[in-house]
């Protein structure tokens, strides 16, 4: 299968290319500081006023969902600057002349390089993801509500980005895809976070942005449903008022829904095709 | 049949006309020669022949198929103008792969050997990402070589080899049209192509500005004799053998067969002229390229 090729060839790229060393050392950054965080929580922060139980939930909660966030955006940021030069970058060096004057369609090569970095890209979010319970685990007795859904969707976020950037590398620069995506990325987010505020306050035409936003780029959509995977169910009990609710950054009110999670497979669907036929009809 | 017949190949980028109509064919087994100045639209018809640029218009028919199905690819090597290989892969793994996407059932020894051709034998296990320019050139014609080709397409071959490399791959020519591999060549080293090539394409500013055998473009055999003492009767018999340009003693019998040289020699003799030297020629690619591109211009 030439797919599956180009899938090997992918990942054994990514392991070669130093991008794999980069984003182990970042991970390993990120897991330590938040052992530390998590360990300097429970034993001195609050050992003059024991927790209670409800409260330690709820600040494991929103912790594991802010370390959560990190992981995700080392996902992002990793990703998207490889599926940026995966296209974008051959074609410019030339790499791609040698390869596509083979007996091969241009979308299989597209398809190849999506799942080999779907797979690098899950398989980050899902190694890392676990050691993170663990640490939480250890140091706070916290363990997610809900972990498979959680890491699911968080890969499948990833997925949805990478495809975006894939999409971006038949069109632009390698690196300016990158930028694009981590950019477009990092606005639904802040578009959610307002959304959020929005719905918290009663306000629909702000709350618009945020659903608008989760429906144009669904990375905040699955972010915020692998959140509430993570957090304890009775977190956001622990708030009173309904305004902060929605707009908490960290603590999600919204379960993945299947309609969503639809719209956000028809989507990537849609975006990977139509980055297989720009790449079809580009000059090479 | 053909290995590649191509008609009508037209190609615009932006305002600026690439490729203008340009029809050709490489017969199977035949070794074509594309010549042309820079920015002629070499290299572009060469990537519309290989579905590799979409043309605006025209037509073209690799290995029999039409060059939008993919399998019409699956017997034809390409060594690109600008020739990159995954620098993160050994020389060894860039063959492997080459190999597995034409499908072709090529042995481990045999892949050795390609590599060895090209003489990368010993740098098989190494990264191409340290490899020299001219190294990854030899590497990408191993590419273009090894999955058994049935017509070969290479863009400036030699651009970055040294002269050894140059005289290997003129071997390597040969040897291909030895085997009946059909083989379009884009170089500049005029000489390269008029050694090894059966016909020649002369591309200028997008258009075909000649085209034929060797034979052809060149036209017959010249005669340069450094003559003394020529009668009107003398002048007579070189006119007899074809026709004449005189500068001072040195006369000039073009397009003339070379098996009346011998007589023509004795009957000058006989005639009391006294010759100095006799000198067979003939008109070079590299004079006749630039006279066909001055007389477009
Ligand atoms: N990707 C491109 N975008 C815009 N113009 C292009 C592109 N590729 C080629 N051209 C133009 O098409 C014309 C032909 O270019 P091409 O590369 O085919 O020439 P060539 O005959 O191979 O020249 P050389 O001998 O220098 O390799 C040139 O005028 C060039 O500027
Ligand atoms: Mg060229």
């Amino acid at each position: 299968m030439i797919v599956l090729t180009f899938a090997a060839l992918t990942l054994r790229e990514a392991a070669r290319r130093k991008v794999l060393r980069a984003l182990a050392v970042l991970t390993v950054v990120l897991l330590a500081l938040s052992a530390w965080g998590f360990h300097t929580l429970v034993t001195k922060e609050f050992d003059g006023a024991q927790l209670t139980s409800g409260e330690l939930r709820l600040i494991a909660s929103q912790l594991l969902n802010l370390v959560m966030f990190g992981l995700s955006l080392i996902a992002a940021l990793g990703t998207a600057f490889l599926a940026g030069p995966t296209v974008a970058g051959e074609v410019e060096s030339g790499t791609a002349l040698a390869i596509l004057a083979r007996p091969i369609r241009r979308s299989t090569v597209l398809t190849g390089k999506w799942l080999g970095l779907v797979a690098f890209g899950g398989g980050f979010i899902v190694l890392a993801g676990l050691a993170q319970f663990v640490i939480v685990y250890a140091t706070t007795g916290y363990w997610p509500s809900d972990p498979v859904t959680g890491l699911a969707l968080l890969a499948f976020q990833t997925a949805v980005l990478l495809t975006l950037g894939l999409l971006f590398s038949t069109l632009i620069s390698p690196m300016a895809s990158g930028v694009v995506a981590v950019g477009l990325f990092g606005a639904t987010w802040i578009a959610g976070v307002v959304g959020g505020v929005g719905r918290g306050l009663g306000n629909d035409s702000v709350a618009a942005v945020g659903t608008v936003s989760q429906i144009l780029l669904p990375t905040d959509g699955l972010w915020r449903s692998a959140m509430y995977a993570f957090q304890d169910p009775a977190a956001l009990l622990g708030f009173g008022g309904p305004a902060v609710k929605g707009g908490f950054p960290f603590l999600s009110d919204t379960p993945i829904t299947w309609a969503y999670l639809a719209w956000a497979v028809a989507w990537t669907a849609l975006v990977l095709g139509l980055a297989a036929l720009v790449l079809r009809r580009r000059d090479l | 049949m053909n290995a590649v017949w191509a008609s009508g190949l037209r190609k615009r980028y932006r305002k600026r006309t690439a490729v203008d109509g340009v029809s050709f064919s490489v017969a199977r087994g035949e070794v074509l020669g594309l010549l042309g100045p820079n920015g002629a639209g070499k290299t572009t018809v060469i990537k519309m022949m290989l579905g590799l640029v979409r043309p605006d218009a025209g037509e073209v028919m690799l290995l029999g198929r039409p060059v939008g199905d993919p399998q019409a690819r699956a017997r034809v090597g390409y060594l690109p103008e600008l020739f990159r290989y995954q620098p993160w892969l050994s020389a060894k793994e860039v063959l492997d792969l080459h190999v597995r996407l034409a499908g072709a059932d090529v042995p481990e020894g045999e892949r050795r050997d390609t590599l060895a051709l090209v003489g990368l034998a010993d740098r098989a296990r190494d990264r191409v990402g340290g490899f020299s320019k001219g190294m990854q050139q030899r590497l990408g014609l191993a590419v273009a070589l090894v999955a058994r080709p049935e017509f070969v397409v290479l863009d400036e071959p030699t651009s970055a080899l040294d002269p050894v490399g140059r005289a290997d791959v003129r071997d390597i020519l040969l040897s291909l049209k030895e085997r009946g591999v059909a083989v379009l060549l884009n170089s500049h080293l005029i000489g390269e192509v008029e050694r090894v090539c059966d016909r020649v394409v002369i591309l200028d500013r997008g258009r075909v500005a000649a085209s034929g055998t060797l034979a052809e473009l060149l036209g017959g055999r010249e005669l340069r004799l450094r003559l003394e003492k020529v009668t009107s009767e003398a002048e007579e018999r070189l006119r007899r053998a074809g026709p004449v340009h005189r500068d001072g003693d040195l006369f000039t019998v073009v397009d003339l067969d070379v098996d009346v040289i011998p007589d023509l020699v004795a009957d000058l003799v006989a005639l009391g002229v006294r010759v100095h030297s006799v000198e067979p020629g003939r008109v070079s690619l590299e004079d006749r390229l630039l006279d066909i591109l001055g007389s477009e211009r």
